[in-house]
């Protein structure tokens, strides 16, 4: 029964594509894309409280896999190579980064995205002579959507899982208070290690995914440090503790950027900026919160009534 | 229970959130009372400062000059209509554009959709241009790959060249100097690690080499360098004559700025991206005589003259001496063939591009294989002016002057 | 050849310890991770530009002018956004995720306002940059009065925090915000001061750097993450830090372009900010135990 609602909802979403024209399903993938990256990157964020600027790293690794080996392999073996590729660095940065607490975590982070993109950039100049590389392969819209709404539900499914788990619970702890997570035995780093990999395959995969829809891959283009403070912003903002608290605020979010772009081509930054202070001060709980609350109040409304 | 109940309410909210924002999209009915015109460009991000002076005035001012005109004239339809607008900023990024083009498409139901700022997002656009069926006026895309876009793609059309293009005039340029006896042998290069310097620098390496002149430095710098003393103080104790730069704005005015405090003042600087600027005069004072750079203008057409003019009164700046005068004559281009199709027909239009010949403020204008190849290569600061050295066509708007006047040192 | 790319490192240094110093106080004393201080800096290139080519106001005076606005505005904005937030978080982890939304918001709106008024383009204008001779290399006076500011501010605000009353105020609040009000510091007031300074350091740095960086209203988010960098590797909330860790960057970066490749600099910048986290996780100068 429980089972149920989950699967419903994911095979009329998946049925989507069949009922709408190019510009709803562009806006759908661009929805999942961030969706899977706010709750990719609250799979290991969340627990542990650690902003990691480095999304866009991982994310931009898929994107380049992708271009760098579809003329030399198949596509299913692409993203595969992809994944095993966002593993390594992951666990390699892990390795050398989990020590760092609070700010430090934050800025090292981006600093490994800066200087992912400028390897990148170095060896593409120097060795290949090309900066920008070109991917024709032939995947749809339709195809990158079903993809994404997949890795979306593998990840949602994670997380669920890990929630309910005992490597969940460690998490917290260390998340709580990482002193007592010792005492307790929980292995640190080794846990923490193994969500920051998880929760970067789904990253790069993220990137891996969305590359044929741009044709054309620059480092300026998939290394794009918005892409990384967007996914934190989200998943704060929907709040990164609660399973479905990155998606909802994914979804509204990215909704807003593009009504704003739509509506307000020129003045888009003020009034993004001035609502997202309205935000912070109207809705200090993300936006799941608020929703319980309001729900919380309807309950009682009614129960009094 | 509560669970349950939580997770519906949550579901109801993100589908609430959808049909919503799907409902406030606008939808025009088939109401003929202007012709619509439709360009995502950025407005915000690391593309604003490129699409602020090369794209969006000239967009602008063509629907300006347009419409004050009275529009443009559907014979077929029997109508002559005005330009209306729809704008979206990409916000530099590829993923907004590829979306943005597909709403203008197929929500906004325009006519015309002009392309956004730069190569690696005409690039990126192409697909969904061709998808959607739309012809493609890259303006502000340099790349070599044209002539096999236009096979993948046969409603784009480009505008602005391939690096070798660029690369191989200037090298003409300086072996007739070098014959002369004007400059040395020795060359330097220093190139942008991004889109348009590895292109230019790529093409410049070997046509520099064939031409026998020695490279003594050729080397890139990354994207967002602020501090160019190190490559300065290197190249300018290696005895060059000719100092070459791949570079973007932000670097030009910075090499400059940079080359005066040095002293180094070779017979040739040539620099990227931003020597065109009108701004780039205000940057380097009285240095900016005979400083070269990629692009030009013819300074003898009074097309031109009055284009300037008419852009300094709209936007309030003059417009850059390299892209903007292509990228308005693309648009003139666009409007000269609906009306000679006579109505929307995009495809027709397309077609017309294709094999036209149009009467532009860059003078007669016919596409060769859907490309532009009628291009100021190389320009240098001049009296005031941009003038083109170098044109694809063998012809010059004025010789150059080298050496280049000494450096006069700021004060 | 050695010496003089080290010279010229440490220059270049300077501006990116120049730029630092005030969110290193922002960050350190007030607490506040705040994202717009690159928009600040903007906007003090603005004013300086705006100034300097509209009234012909030398961009050393309009120091003077630029300088207190940036000091007043960050003032204001601690007190109307910042300090609502720090009151009511109950603990830092909060206060950062709600000071990085919402300074997150404050940067688009400072970018917002730029863009009407100024447009998108590159901006730029020069001044002083005329050659000074500094044992056998040749510097721009304009870089060379970046770094003098560095160091004067770096030295001169360690000096206040270290040596005068005032400054252990300052330095109890950055140490221990809860215990603070027990010996009767008035933490609001002080953190609202260290705001507002950073702030004011910010549009110093704005003025200066507008004399030979070509800067757009979009550019704030470069300058932030620049900052960021040097504040981190220093150690946060360490003035002598953010200076010792800006000058080590510009070395590097000087080095590695005169005798590596000039395509590396970033890299290796990064490389270094990343390897000095590694060796030592709170910076250069930071303390074991936050």
């Amino acid at each position: 029964m429980k089972l149920l609602t989950p699967l419903v909802a994911l095979a009329a979403l998946a049925a989507v594509p069949f009922f709408v024209g190019a510009y709803p399903l562009g806006l759908g993938i661009g929805i999942l894309g961030y969706a899977t990256l706010a709750t990719a990157w609250a799979l290991f964020s969340g627990p542990t409280r650690y902003i990691s600027l480095a999304t866009v790293a991982f994310f931009g690794i898929g994107a380049y896999t992708v271009a760098v080996l579809a003329d030399l392999m198949p596509y299913p073996l692409v993203l595969l190579c992809a994944a095993l590729i966002g593993l390594v660095v992951a666990v390699l940065v892990g390795l050398a980064t989990l020590r760092l607490a609070g700010i430090y975590f934050v800025i090292f982070t981006f600093g490994l995205a800066e200087l992912v993109r400028q390897l990148v950039t170095y060896y593409e100049v120097n060795v290949t002579r090309t900066l920008g590389r070109y991917v024709f392969l032939p995947i749809g819209p339709e195809h990158i959507y079903w993809q994404l709404l997949g890795l979306l539900a593998v990840t949602l499914a994670l997380a669920f899982w890990i929630s309910r788990a005992k490597i969940g619970l460690a998490l917290r702890v260390i998340g709580d208070d990482p002193v007592v997570a010792s005492h307790l035995g929980i292995g640190i780093t080794r846990t923490k290690l193994a969500l920051f990999s998880l929760s970067a395959v789904v990253m790069t995969l993220a990137g891996a995914i969305q590359a044929p829809r741009w044709t054309y891959i620059e480092p300026s283009i998939v290394f794009n440090p918005t892409v990384s403070f967007l996914t934190v912003i989200m998943a704060l903002l929907g709040g990164p503790n609660r399973l479905f608290g990155p998606l909802l605020g994914a979804v509204p979010l990215f909704l807003l950027f593009e009504w704003l772009s739509a509506n307000f081509p020129n003045h888009y930054s003020i009034i993004l900026g001035l609502l997202f202070i309205a935000i912070v001060f109207l809705l200090p709980n993300g936006v799941l919160a608020a929703a319980d609350k309001f729900a919380a109040r309807f309950k009682n409304k009614e129960a009094s009534a | 229970m509560t669970d349950l109940s939580r997770r519906t309410l949550l579901q109801a909210m993100g589908a609430g959130a959808l049909a919503s924002a799907l409902a406030s999209l606008p939808t025009f009915a088939q109401d003929r009372t202007a012709i619509r015109i439709g360009y995502a460009v950025s407005k915000t991000g690391a593309n604003a400062g490129g699409a602020g002076i090369s794209t969006i005035p000239n967009y602008l001012l063509w629907v300006d000059d347009v419409n004050k005109a009275g529009g443009l004239e559907l014979s077929k339809l029997g109508v002559t209509l005005p330009l209306e607008v729809t704008e979206y900023d990409d916000r530099s990024s590829a993923e907004e554009t590829v979306r943005a083009i597909e709403r203008l498409a197929t929500q906004d139901n325009v006519d015309f959709i002009l392309p956004s700022w730069g190569t690696g997002s005409n690039l990126a656009a192409g697909p969904t241009f061709d998808r959607f069926q739309f012809p493609q006026l890259a303006g502000t895309a340099v790349t070599d790959m044209a002539p096999q876009l236009v096979q993948r793609w046969k409603n784009s059309f480009w505008f602005l060249g391939g690096g070798h293009d660029y690369a191989n005039a200037l090298v003409d340029l300086l072996v007739k100097q070098r014959d002369a006896g004007a400059i040395n042998n020795k060359v330097a290069i220093a190139s942008v690690a991004d889109g348009f310097g590895i292109d230019l620098s790529k093409a410049a390496t070997p046509a520099f080499q064939a031409a026998g002149f020695e490279l003594v430095y050729d080397k890139t710098y990354p994207l967002g360098t602020s501090d160019f003393a190190p490559i300065i103080n290197e190249v300018s104790g290696l005895g060059v004559d000719t100092f070459v730069a791949f570079s973007y704005p932000p670097d030009t005015f910075a090499l400059t700025q940079q080359s005066v405090v040095a002293n180094f003042s070779p017979k040739i600087f040539y620099l990227g991206v931003g020597t065109a600027f009108p701004i780039y005069p205000n940057v380097a004072g009285p240095n900016h005589n005979g400083v070269m750079g990629v692009g030009g203008i013819d300074p003898d057409s009074e097309a031109i003259a009055a284009y300037f003019e008419r852009h300094t009164a709209l936007v309030g700046q003059a417009p850059d001496s390299w892209a903007s005068a292509v990228t308005y004559a693309s648009l003139e281009i666009l409007g000269q063939a609906i009306t000679r199709v006579g109505d929307l027909d995009k495809a027709a239009v397309a077609a017309e591009i294709a094999s036209g010949e149009f009467d532009t403020i860059l003078g007669k204008v016919k596409l060769v294989d859907n490309q532009l190849r009628a291009l100021w290569t190389v320009g240098q600061w001049q009296d005031g002016k941009f003038v083109g050295l170098a044109h694809t066509e063998g012809k010059a708007a004025r010789e150059p002057v080298v050496p280049k006047p000494a450096w006069v040192p700021a004060s | 050849m050695l010496f003089s790319a080290i010279l010229t490192g440490l220059v270049l240094g300077g501006t990116y310890a120049l730029i630092a110093m005030g969110l290193t106080l922002q960050y350190g004393v007030a607490r506040i991770m705040n994202l717009a201080y690159g928009d600040l800096i903007i906007a003090g290139s603005f004013g300086a530009m705006l100034l300097f080519t509209a009234a012909g106001i030398n961009p050393l005076i309009a120091l003077f002018i630029v300088v207190p606005l940036g000091f007043a505005l960050s003032w204001l904005v601690y007190a109307l956004m910042l300090q609502p937030l720090a009151r009511r978080s109950p603990n830092r982890d909060r206060l950062e995720g709600d000071s990085i939304l919402a300074t997150f918001g404050l940067l688009f709106v400072i970018q917002g306002v730029a863009l009407v008024l100024f447009g998108a383009n590159y901006q730029s204008y020069s001044f002083l940059a005329v050659p000074i001779d500094v044992l056998g290399t040749t510097i721009a006076a304009n870089r060379l009065l970046a770094f003098a500011l560095a160091v004067l501010f770096g030295v001169g605000l360690w000096l206040l925090l270290t040596r005068t009353r005032f400054g252990t105020v300052i330095r109890a609040v950055a140490a221990n915000p809860g215990s603070a009000p027990l010996v009767g510091i008035n933490v609001d007031h002080v953190a609202r001061l260290a705001f507002a300074l950073g702030g004011g350091l910010a549009a110093a740095g704005g003025v200066v750097v507008s004399m030979y960086l070509t800067f757009s209203a979009t550019m704030g988010v470069i300058f932030t993450m620049k900052a960021l960098i040097v504040v981190i590797m220093g150690g946060v909330g360490n003035l002598l830090g953010a200076l010792a860790a800006g000058l080590i960057l510009g070395v590097v970066e000087t080095l590695v372009s005169s005798f590596i490749d000039p395509g590396l600099t970033l890299a290796a910048t990064y490389l270094i900010f990343l390897a000095v986290l590694v060796v030592r996780p709170q910076g250069l100068f930071g303390k074991a135990a936050r």
